[in-house]
């Protein structure tokens, strides 16, 4: 034998063993959230690398996140230990799929995210692991031109549609940023903040006279916001690029934005229209798919996410903020401090409505998305009569309600059965 | 072993690569887009044909194909001509020209999106020499047509070098004898181009326009990175059904679309482009 044979021959069986122990020791934690390179590196270094396991933390799109999945519950066996996701991501699926999660003993502080986790079950079917939501986020120059007597604090949609304009007219350019983009999250904005303000209400009320007021307004806003913004998925992009002054986002993607030159930006709440100041929050929930190889292991790691010290390196690593009642240290990054302000100016405001993420659409909740997204590319892109859309978009929204039987959620008044579009 | 057999002993392999891995998922599909809770049904196809979109993004994907394809032959062919006419450095040139070849079709939407953007190397030249006062918002959806228009370039950019690597071999095939007697009668290059290279190249124009036209239709990285939601296209809704909207039979059935119109095209530049009987090299 020589020794290149010798050497390749250890060389492979090296790589054999080092592949067999990955195989066998690490927990595969398969995550749509903290995709970012530097979120998910966080996540490894920071988060869980604490843990008395290893852990390798695996974070994909939703589309390659759901189709591995799906493929291991079609196989009957697989390798994913738990599942890292939104609220979206879970509802869409079977909760036969996943492992009760009762006996775990953690769950989070609020009961209304714990009822949401059951799915419309009896039984918690994922854990709720982090929470964020959406706010708006201004660069310093924009202040100046504030209405008079606004109160950056509790704008009213009319005055920020007044300060875009000013903003328009002193610089020139629209200066209003919304994330319009594909993997944008205007949607939200539509379910959880124009509507619940203008209507206090996301399905019944879709077609309602106070829906084209609402749509009225948006069109206003969109006069004055960066025609651009049909690109637009991460709004701190273009603060720090300059493409946009004022803007609209989920306050992950807000972050780096504060992170980088927190001295030039300002968070501050939603504004509020007729109906008080809807917003809405974002849900992270870990769960355990039944096919996960070691069931110990993978409920060792759901507990350990809701640790309180586990919950506050996740809100550095990843901008969501922690879902059980933990001390916050003063050390928070600037993004964190921005965002956790601007939030909590928001639920206390006196005019505040909170909404709750849509329940029970079950795998239509893409579908439901879509009729916000598909009237607002119509009514506001391609200048259509607000009326005709509604009423046309209407049948759409009914069918999709109906077909899934989803109860109506706050701020729409409860439903017997399906929630209804009036 | 019989030597009859041969042939098909060789081909085995290539054949059951393809019945595993292309015509057993191409059933599966073909048998999702069909069904619905498991009963035959053409809900799938209604439900995406109805949808409002489809008309544009199918007159998307049409306009695309029509305005890019025909300027891809265009330039392949003049380029192709150029090289093979070269003496030296020809093999450089063709290096070159081919490096879009090893870009992926999303980071060639990206690089075009660097340019085009607001604060895109476009914008930073013109405001440079003076021909704007300052940026310009030029992939809005108030200006549809240069939306279009960067995309096509970027896909001219993009896939023109696939026809030409086809052409220029294709070129090489043609045998130096014609062209000697074409010059001994007095042709012009561009006659020669017309009766000699044009027909002699059939049978590579026909790969490349198929293999062109196909892709065409599947465009969808190019566009997303620089349309947005702008410009729908139909392999982009096909993404929609199957990752946002989790709706595998929708997706399936615009993948059937796709595929008839791929066909269809396929079989019309065949029939075009045919080499008659007995006419070979």
């Amino acid at each position: 034998m020589t020794l290149k044979m010798k050497l390749a021959g250890a060389a492979s069986g090296l790589a054999i063993v080092v592949a067999a122990t990955a195989a066998q020791a690490d927990v595969l934690f398969w995550s749509t959230q903290a995709k970012p390179v530097e979120e998910s590196q966080a996540m490894r270094d920071q988060v869980l690398s604490g843990h008395s396991e290893a852990v390798d933390y695996q974070p994909n799109d939703a589309g390659p996140w759901i189709t591995r999945l799906q493929a291991e519950l079609e196989a009957g066996t697989g390798t994913i230990a738990v599942l890292g996701g939104l609220h979206g991501d879970f509802s869409a699926m079977n909760p036969d799929d996943l492992v009760d999660l009762d006996d775990l003993g953690v769950m989070a502080a609020s009961g209304t995210f714990n009822d949401l986790a059951k799915l419309g079950t009896d039984a918690m079917q994922y854990i709720p692991w982090m929470q964020a939501s959406y706010i708006m986020a201004a660069n310093k120059e924009a202040l100046q031109y504030l209405p008079d007597g606004a109160d950056i604090n509790a704008l009213s949609y009319d005055q920020l549609i007044e300060w875009t304009a000013n903003v328009h007219e002193a610089v020139g350019e629209p200066k209003f940023g919304f994330p319009a983009g594909p993997k944008g999250l205007k949607h939200r904005f539509f379910q959880g903040y124009l509507y619940p303000s203008y209507t206090n209400g996301v399905v019944r009320t879709f077609a309602s006279d106070d829906a084209v007021v609402a749509w009225e307004k948006m069109k206003e806003l969109w006069a004055h916001t960066n025609p651009a913004s049909t690109n637009f998925a991460f709004l701190q992009e273009q603060l720090l690029n300059g493409d946009a002054w004022i803007a609209f986002d989920h306050t992950s993607r807000l972050a780096a934005a504060f992170n980088e030159r927190p001295d030039d930006f300002v968070a501050f709440p939603a504004p509020a229209g007729p109906t008080g100041r809807g917003f809405m929050p974002v849900l992270a929930g870990v769960a355990i798919p039944k096919t996960a190889p070691d069931m110990e292991a993978a409920k060792a790691l759901v507990q350990y996410m809701l640790d309180p010290a586990t919950q506050i390196a996740t809100l550095k690593a990843t901008n969501f903020f922690p879902v059980v009642d933990v001390e916050l240290p003063s050390d928070l990054p600037p993004s964190v401090q921005a965002a956790g302000n601007a939030v909590a100016i928001m639920s206390a405001s006196p005019d505040a409505n909170p909404g709750l993420l849509p329940a029970g659409l079950g795998d239509k909740g893409g579908d439901f998305s879509r009729v916000y997204s598909d009237t607002f590319e119509r009514i506001v892109l391609a200048g259509q009569d607000i009326r005709t859309v509604l009423d046309d978009q209407k049948k759409t929204l009914a069918a999709i309600m109906e077909e899934s039987g989803a109860p109506c959620w706050a701020p729409d008044a409860p439903s017997e059965g399906a929630c209804p579009v009036e | 072993m019989n030597a009859r057999y041969l042939p098909y002993v060789m081909i085995l392999p290539v054949t059951l690569f393809l019945c595993v891995f292309f015509i057993y998922p191409f059933v599966l599909v073909a048998q999702q887009a069909f069904s619905v809770d498991g009963s035959w049904s053409l809900a799938n196809f209604q439900e995406v044909v109805g949808y409002w979109k489809f008309p544009i993004s199918m007159k998307n994907t049409l306009l695309l194909a029509l305005a890019v394809v025909p300027v891809q032959v265009i330039l392949a062919l003049t380029m192709a001509t150029m090289v093979t006419k070269m003496k030296t450095g020809r093999d450089i040139v063709l290096y070159i020209w081919t490096i879009p070849l090893g870009i992926s079709d999303l980071a060639a939407g990206i690089i075009w999106l660097a340019i085009f953007e607001q604060s895109g190397f476009l914008n930073s030249m013109m405001h440079g020499l003076g021909m704007v006062d300052r940026p310009v918002n030029f992939l809005t959806y108030q200006n549809p047509g240069i939306v279009f228009l960067a995309i096509a370039l970027a896909e001219i950019w993009r896939a023109t070098a696939i026809m030409l690597v086809i052409l220029v071999a294709g070129m090489g095939l043609i045998p130096k004898e014609y062209y000697e007697a074409a010059e001994v009668f007095g042709a012009s290059p561009w006659k020669r181009f017309l009766r000699i290279t044009l027909p002699m190249l059939r049978p590579s124009l026909q790969t490349a326009l198929i293999l062109r036209v196909i892709l065409a239709f599947e465009i969808f990285a190019v566009v997303q990175a620089l349309g947005g939601t702008l410009f729908p296209v139909l392999m982009g809704s096909v993404y929609e059904y199957q990752f946002d909207l989790l709706n595998s039979g929708a997706a399936a059935a615009i993948a059937l679309i796709i595929l008839v119109i791929s066909i269809g095209f396929t079989l019309l530049i065949l029939r075009a482009l045919r080499v008659p009987k007995g006419a070979t090299i």
